[in-house]
């Protein structure tokens, strides 16, 4: 058993209003560029929809993750390693930027020096690839609640998995929003894919990065991801891909997306996991089991032999008092209401959905169900095929019951609440969906009333190290002091400058803040760590 | 070497030596100093129709020129002529190989120059030492492809073994032949200048790509972890580079 910890996420759809402000923070915080335009580290689909880039789920034409060969062996899905050396010169399943959008801004200075006329003058778009004019034709929300969907969702992968014939009409259509970023996997393809080896997972908590001195531009990452959540940045020539916010996480914060989320739906904490089994988990026969063989990777941090053996193997005391306390343990596996984002591709994803109660009880009333009479909305559930099954295509690899389980437990905790307030005897118990008492009150103050400090249970790296991982990742000045980033004190080729960004650890009894000197460089103070 | 004028010492010596004195230094400096910019500077993104033919042929056809010069220049006729190879065999392979390398290369580079020069996407992603070596690179092809096709296949031939081949292998034994290659023909004369002329520019254009190659994929662990090891933390302001780029404060 080789024990190592991994930071991981929930998010909870029922509460996502597609607002986009994760996307937009993100952005502000890492790809607001020139040559990351199109990038999003983090963004919300409407689902049922193409996604971005569009239709990045469909492997058969992408050919993103692993698959098994014949003989039921672990391959990456684009060929064996050979094959892809060959066909370094082209890579034949690298999405364009059509695929995603061609980014553009817009010829403000033409407000200013447009000549005096009747008519108020009017920007045009301008593409940032050629600074030509253009009209933009797709991007990154398109489809923003259902936008297009009578045309183009049901080109949806998910949907075109689907048995039935799925009809869009008013009537029977259903939505919800799926904010996506990289999932930080346990058996990431994108490090697969890398030639040059750039590519790796940091032992400590499991982020993966891009180094960007190793990277060679020779873009396999960007193919051999199936979420697509690698990107190509078209001015240095080098992947990008996100980076859980890791100076924040290594300071104890959570990640930008999760701080600014409006819906409070994100949860960031440790899962310990059993690194000798990842392998034969992802190379599980049959893809509908993937869900159940990455839960059996994962360690109980209540278990006291789990957590003597992880001492032993170094892993920090109070790291292990975190693992106990996360949130994301307990919803993947404790609560079980929490799937991974499409285990088909093997890659054993590390951030968990709690599916959408919502689009499945507005069917139900639709249907005239009521809502607050949990044995309707358990037949309902039982009784759906749309939407179940499309969750289940995304979280399950279209296997149902799952899925049903965990919008039963959902349902139930609603149900057990509402009673409670209104002083009835609820109609269901805990016990009916496999939960105590206990379980039940942790699952509700969880999804509903969980402060900053449950949902986010982040142990702030070893201060003692935090001289080394800056090191390693090359930031002792700051991850955007690079040619083309605007930490470049000001002599960026964007001409912007954001200031430096400096890391200085805590003592006791100074107050948690951050601050500019009298050189105007940004300090961010430390939690932790022996002074 | 009593009949060498100045200026034939100059550009067929000096020139050059400090061509290769730039290659070598130029890829020391670049490597230890611009890890960031060292990028095959891929344009996939913004165009693959174009791409998926003209990069491959163009690579492939590449290496059999490369492969072709190895033979051709580096090793002395009279190893060939010890092998038992007679010169007409010779003669013959060099034109028939060269002319397919020849054909693939000028196919490959007549769509990724079509392609650089008249899709605006790639286009605006060449810098101007790109557009230099790029160019260079093109001379350097045309004229080689000129000499192979037009000389060695239609022509009545050239003997380059014995003019080009000594000047430039005498390079690097030293002393360099300068009588042979002044009086080579002038098509020879320019594929060899715009041939040290890209050397010079290598190490500071998109072509340190080459250098890079991955084989060591083929062996290594998929999935790559690194962690926490100590190491002293970097000179402020240089990124870990050892040389602090002139004008910046920091
Ligand atoms: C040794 C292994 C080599 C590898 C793996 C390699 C790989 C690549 C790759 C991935 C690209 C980018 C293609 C794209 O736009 O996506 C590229 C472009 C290019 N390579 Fe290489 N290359 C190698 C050797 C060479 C050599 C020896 C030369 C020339 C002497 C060369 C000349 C070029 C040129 C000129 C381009 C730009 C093509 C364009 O206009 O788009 N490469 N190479
Ligand atoms: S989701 Fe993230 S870790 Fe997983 S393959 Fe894609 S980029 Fe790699
Ligand atoms: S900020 Fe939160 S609620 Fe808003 S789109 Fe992002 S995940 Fe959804």
């Amino acid at each position: 058993m080789r024990i190592m910890a991994q930071v991981c996420m929930v998010m909870n759809l029922d509460k996502c209003i597609g607002c986009h402000t994760c996307s937009v923070t993100c952005k502000q915080t890492w790809t607001n560029r020139p040559g990351t335009e199109y990038v999003y580290f983090n963004n919300v689909e409407t689902k049922p929809g193409l996604g971005y880039p569009a239709r990045y789920e469909d492997q058969e034409q992408w050919k993103g993750g692993w698959r098994l060969d014949r003989k039921g062996r672990l391959t990456l899905k684009s060929g064996s390693r050979a094959r892809r050396l060959l066909s370094i010169f082209y890579n034949p399943n690298l999405p364009t930027i059509e695929d995603y959008h061609e980014p553009f801004s817009y010829d403000y200075a033409h407000l200013i020096t447009a000549p005096a006329g009747t008519n108020a003058p009017s920007v045009s778009m301008r593409s940032a690839l050629t600074g030509r004019e253009m009209n933009p034709t797709w991007g990154a929300n398109w489809e923003d609640d259902l936008a297009g969907a009578p045309a183009r969702a049901l080109d949806d992968p998910n949907i075109v998995a689907m048995q039935e014939k799925v009809k869009l009409d008013f009537e029977s259509v259903f939505m919800f929003y799926l904010p996506r970023i990289c999932e930080h996997c346990l058996n990431p393809s994108c490090v697969a894919s890398c030639p040059s080896g750039a590519m790796y997972k940091r032992e400590e908590d499991g982020i993966v990065l891009v180094d960007q001195d190793g990277c060679r531009g020779w873009r396999f990452c960007v193919s051999g991801c199936p979420y697509k959540k690698v990107y190509f940045n078209h001015r240095t020539g080098k992947a990008e891909k996100c980076t859980l916010c890791f100076p924040r996480i290594e300071a104890g914060l959570p990640t930008i997306c999760s701080e600014s989320c409006v819906g409070r739906l994100r949860y960031l904490g440790l899962v310990l996991y059993d690194a000798d089994r990842v392998l034969s988990a992802a190379a599980t026969p049959d893809s509908t089991d993937l869900y159940e063989a990455q839960l059996g990777v994962f360690l109980d941090p209540a278990d006291p032999e789990v957590v003597a053996e992880a001492e032993r193997q170094g892993i920090p005391h109070d790291w292990l008092v975190a693992a106990r306390r996360s949130p994301a343990y307990a919803l993947i596996a404790r609560h079980r209401v929490a799937l991974p984002l499409h285990p088909e591709y093997r890659t054993l994803p590390m951030v968990w959905y709690v599916p959408p109660l919502s689009p499945v009880t507005d069917v139900t009333a639709a249907a005239g169900y009521d809502e607050s009479d949990p044995d309707a909305v358990f037949a309902a559930i039982d009784a759906l095929r749309i939407p179940v099954e499309y969750l289940a295509n995304l979280f399950t690899a279209g296997k149902v019951g799952p899925v049903r389980d965990a919008l039963r437990r959902l349902a139930m905790v609603r149900a057990v609440m509402r009673a409670h307030q209104l002083g009835q005897h609820p109609a269901v118990e805990p016990a009916d969906v496999g939960l105590s008492d206990d379980d039940a009150d942790d699952l509700f103050r969880l999804l509903a009333i969980a402060r900053y400090e449950d949902r986010y249970v982040v142990p702030p790296a070893h201060a003692e190290n935090a001289g080394r991982l800056l090191a390693q990742h090359d930031l002792s000045g700051c991850s955007l002091e690079t040619e083309g980033g605007p930490g470049m004190g000001g002599d960026g080729p964007s001409g912007y400058d954001a200031g430096v960004f400096h890391l200085t650890r805590r003592d006791a009894d100074e107050p948690a803040v951050t601050g500019r000197d009298q050189r105007g460089r940004l300090h961010l103070r430390v939690d932790g760590g022996p002074a | 070497m009593s009949d060498v004028t100045g200026f034939q010492l100059l550009w067929w010596v000096i020139l050059p030596y400090l061509a290769l004195a730039t290659f070598v230094i130029g890829h020391v400096w670049r490597y230890r100093y611009d890890q960031f910019g060292w990028t095959s500077r891929s344009t996939q993104l913004q165009e693959k129709r174009l791409l998926k033919w003209g990069g491959p042929i163009f690579h492939y056809g590449t290496f059999a020129a490369i492969a072709g010069h190895v033979i051709g220049i580096l090793i002395p006729a009279r190893w060939t002529a010890a092998l038992g190879i007679p010169e007409t065999a010779y003669r013959w392979f060099s034109a028939g190989a060269g002319t397919l390398a020849a054909v693939l290369i000028i196919v490959g580079v007549g769509v990724l120059a079509g392609r650089r020069l008249f899709v605006a996407r790639v286009r605006a992603t060449t810098s101007p030492v790109d557009w230099v070596a790029l160019v260079l690179l093109a001379v350097v092809i045309v004229m080689g492809i000129a000499e192979t096709v037009g000389v060695g296949l239609l022509g009545h031939g050239y003997d380059y073994r014995q003019s080009v081949s000594l000047w430039f292998r005498g390079l690097f034994a030293g002393h360099p032949d300068v009588h042979a290659i002044a009086h080579a023909p002038f098509l020879y004369q320019l594929h060899a200048t715009a041939a040290w002329a890209v050397i010079a520019v290598w190490p500071f254009s998109r072509l340190v790509h080459a250098w890079s190659a991955p084989v060591w994929y083929l062996w290594r662990p998929f999935v790559v972890y690194r962690s926490r090891v100590a190491a002293r933390p970097n000179e402020p302001g240089t990124s870990g580079r050892r040389w602090r780029k002139i004008g910046v404060h920091y």
